[in-house]
């Protein structure tokens, strides 16, 4: 109440002059009040500092973890359902989906069967710009329906707007399946598999040796 | 003052009560009729005001959408569905909100087009045109968060085009990536981040930059009817337009507003006309990547980025698409402040209608292809797409072989026959006039230019009965190809093919 009286009486200069006590004491409180203020600023920007640590975190979270942290190994399936010199499309669910994902969480990608233990499994999603291409066996070719890129049987560049050849997963085969490491939305940023991780769990220390995917390692 | 008080009405009343204590009246009042100059109360000043509007209408019948609308990856779509199909005029609001988005982004644009060629974003308007330019990209932004909330097909390979783009960021593509999808997949986190910024984060920042750009104009007037040889300077401006509109000005409310309103009513007439005759826009397919028979394709705004995607050459595509958008926005940001003074009108601004003329013409071409995206090969065409009857008949078996061979390896999604087929590559319909049979023959198994090599894929047989229809595909009567290397060096033109065309024009 008696601030707001003073600053009411100092909006009013046609009042009668204050004496020079008053004034003296009113610029010793203005500059004090000026001083809180500043530093009731600094507190806030220390406060807002200190909250802006969470805030960041929560909306920079997806985007500081790794790639390659998602990635599970995910079975396709028997070797038996992929006869040998076909490509054939496989759906299977992404290792880490949620409750809202819906259809979202399913993906697919191409297996090649070339023979024996040998295989290729490609991303169906485009090099160029991430739309999903379309295996042909007749042409040999994968093309895709937004540019016009075409691979071939090997997942290598064939031609059109696409500058490298298909994302490749890693696979191996354990048992009779056929394993996938998956994940993460293939782009140039994250490729299919971000990083080859020795397969501990799941398969023998043999099979993950020899089933290095031949493609990847040249 | 107070005997007429006494007899006033009670709902002068009741107004009264309120402006007491708001004391909001007067300076509507004023703002409402502050005196614009004569010749700007033209039609050509209606479409900032009928942005205005639509932005209105966007925000009514979205939020009125957002009732029924569930913003998760898994059930969006029949979300959609139900409003397009069991919700009582669902569909109408539906189509009110998808065709008041393409209008809203029509009107900006010839309301940018309109001030940019009027000169209004001179001084002291720079910062109105700053701020106008962030509207326009707040604008598409919105427009492209919807498509995002339509959760079909499109939208679902759309964020995984958008993804891609992101993906090619140097250094820190791959964190981008993962903060727009807010995860590993494209999933329930994308889409809620995507529904955050369409409802919340765009909206917001965009309802206050349109307060901050009508209160600019309020503060700084309606711009003044461009005059070939009036020159703006920052000295005089001030006090010559203080001096136009004391003499002649007219108040806004209600000499100038009422051809607002009139155009406002007849764009809400045209969206309503237009949601119901055409209807909702999409949802297309389920947003459900295992469904890979579809060619995704964005919105119309969007369309000339699409085609300009599919054109450029590779190796110039990630520095285009990072550094074209900074060039492009940043020429649109330093305009007023390079060019804020000088001549208003546009008959002595050529360049600044070359300009407009150029990039109408580029967008124009570039969206135009975007609807029948000639670069897309047609998917279907090898096995939806017939022969045509006159390119089969009096031909030999192997040459009918041929045809068989064409269809069956696909040829056809990238080349068209009889004006069917992809366009990707040259129609067949006249080749043998154009290339020589070994010339084919090179092309067909090695490929180039943009055409995969298809010495895999084919065996000789199959080679040589594909080349031989080939080479009866001459159009009307033209001379089949010739090399004339060969009759250089033989001295007589290469026999075989003429022959064999000759045989299969009779
Ligand atoms: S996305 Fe496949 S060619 Fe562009």
């Amino acid at each position: 109440m008696t601030r707001a009286h003073e600053h009411g009486a100092a909006a009013q200069p046609e009042g009668t002059a204050p004496d020079a006590a008053t004034t003296v004491a009113r610029a010793a409180a203005h500059s004090r009040r000026a001083f809180l203020f500043k530093l009731s600023l600094a507190l806030n920007g220390a406060v807002g500092a200190v909250l802006a640590v969470p805030i960041l975190g929560y909306v920079l979270g997806p985007a500081l973890k790794k790639n390659a942290s998602y990635n599970a190994w995910v079975s396709l399936g028997p070797i038996a359902d992929f006869p040998e010199g076909e490509t054939r499309l496989v759906d299977y669910r992404n290792p880490v989906t949620m409750a809202s994902d819906g259809a979202t969480g399913n993906a697919a990608c191409w297996v090649r069967h070339i023979e024996g233990r040998k295989f290729q499994v490609f991303a169906i999603n485009c090099a160029h710009l991430g739309c999903p291409v379309r295996w042909f066996p007749q042409s040999k070719l994968f093309l895709c329906p937004c540019h016009g890129g075409a691979y071939y049987e090997d997942g290598a560049r064939a031609s059109g707007p696409p500058e490298r050849g298909l994302f490749e997963y890693q696979y191996t085969v354990a048992g009779n399946h056929l394993l996938i490491e998956a994940g993460s939305l293939p782009t140039l940023a994250t490729e299919a598999c971000a990083k080859k991780k020795p397969l501990i769990q799941i398969a023998p220390q043999d099979a993950a040796a020899d089933d290095a995917n031949p493609a990847r390692s040249s | 003052m107070d005997n007429p008080n006494q007899r006033k009405r009670p709902a002068l009343k009741v107004f009264e009560w309120f402006d007491s204590r708001l004391g909001l009246a007067r300076p509507l009042t004023e703002a409402a009729q502050h005196p614009t100059p004569e010749r700007s109360a033209s039609w050509w000043y209606v479409f900032g005001s009928a942005a205005t509007v639509l932005l209105v209408l966007q925000v009514m019948t979205g939020i009125l959408l957002a009732l029924v609308y569930t913003p998760s990856a898994g059930e969006a779509w029949s979300s959609l569905q139900f409003l397009n199909h069991d919700v009582t005029l669902g569909w109408f609001l539906r189509a009110m909100h998808g065709w008041g988005s393409d209008f809203m982004i029509a009107i900006v644009l010839i309301h940018l087009v309109q001030v940019f060629l009027f000169g209004a974003y001179k001084f002291p308007r720079e910062l109105t045109w700053i701020i106008g330019v962030f509207l326009l990209l707040l604008t598409l932004g919105m427009a492209f968060t919807g498509q995002v909330l339509r959760f079909d097909q499109d939208a679902y390979w759309g964020l995984g085009i958008g993804a891609s783009i992101v993906s090619r960021f140097p250094l820190i593509g791959g964190p981008l990536v993962g903060l727009m999808l807010g995860g590993p997949i494209i999933g329930g986190p994308t889409l809620a981040r995507f529904f955050a910024l369409h409802v919340f984060v765009i909206p917001g920042i965009l309802l206050v930059l349109v307060g901050l750009h009508v209160w600019m104009v309020l503060r700084l007037g309606i711009n003044e009817w461009p005059m070939p040889g009036r020159i703006v300077s920052k000295a005089s401006y001030a006090h010559e337009y203080h001096e136009e509109t004391a003499k002649n000005g007219i108040p806004f409310v209600p000499d100038a507003a009422w051809k607002d309103a009139v155009f406002a009513a007849a764009i809400l007439l045209s969206v309503m006309a237009c949601a119901l005759l055409l209807g909702p826009i999409g949802p297309t397919g389920q947003p459900d990547p295992t469904i890979i028979q579809t060619a995704p394709k964005p919105d119309f705004a969007f369309l000339w980025i699409y085609a300009v995607l599919a054109y450029l050459p590779p190796s110039l595509e990630t520095p285009f698409i990072f550094i074209a958008p900074i060039v492009v926005i940043g020429g649109m940001l330093l305009l007023p402040l390079v060019a804020g003074e000088g001549e208003k009108h546009w008959s002595r601004r050529p360049v600044a209608v070359l300009m407009v003329a150029v990039i109408a013409v580029t967008l124009g071409t570039f969206t135009r292809l975007g609807t029948y995206t000639p670069w897309s090969p047609i998917m279907e065409a090898w096995s939806a797409d017939t022969i045509p009857t006159k390119y089969l008949q009096d031909r030999s078996p192997l040459e009918r072989e041929g045809a068989l061979v064409l269809q069956n390896k696909q040829c056809r999604n990238c080349h068209a026959l009889g004006g069917a087929g992809g366009m990707r590559g040259p129609a067949l319909d006249n080749i043998a006039a154009r290339m020589t049979e070994d010339q084919m023959i090179r092309q067909v198994l090695q490929g180039g230019g943009n055409m995969p090599a298809y010495g895999n894929a084919l065996n000789p047989a199959e080679t040589r009965a594909l080349v031989s229809f080939l080479m009866t595909l001459r159009g009307k009567n033209l001379q089949p190809a010739v090399d004339s290397s060969r009759q250089l060096t033989t001295g007589s033109p290469e026999p075989l093919p003429a022959e064999q065309g000759d045989a299969a024009t009779r």
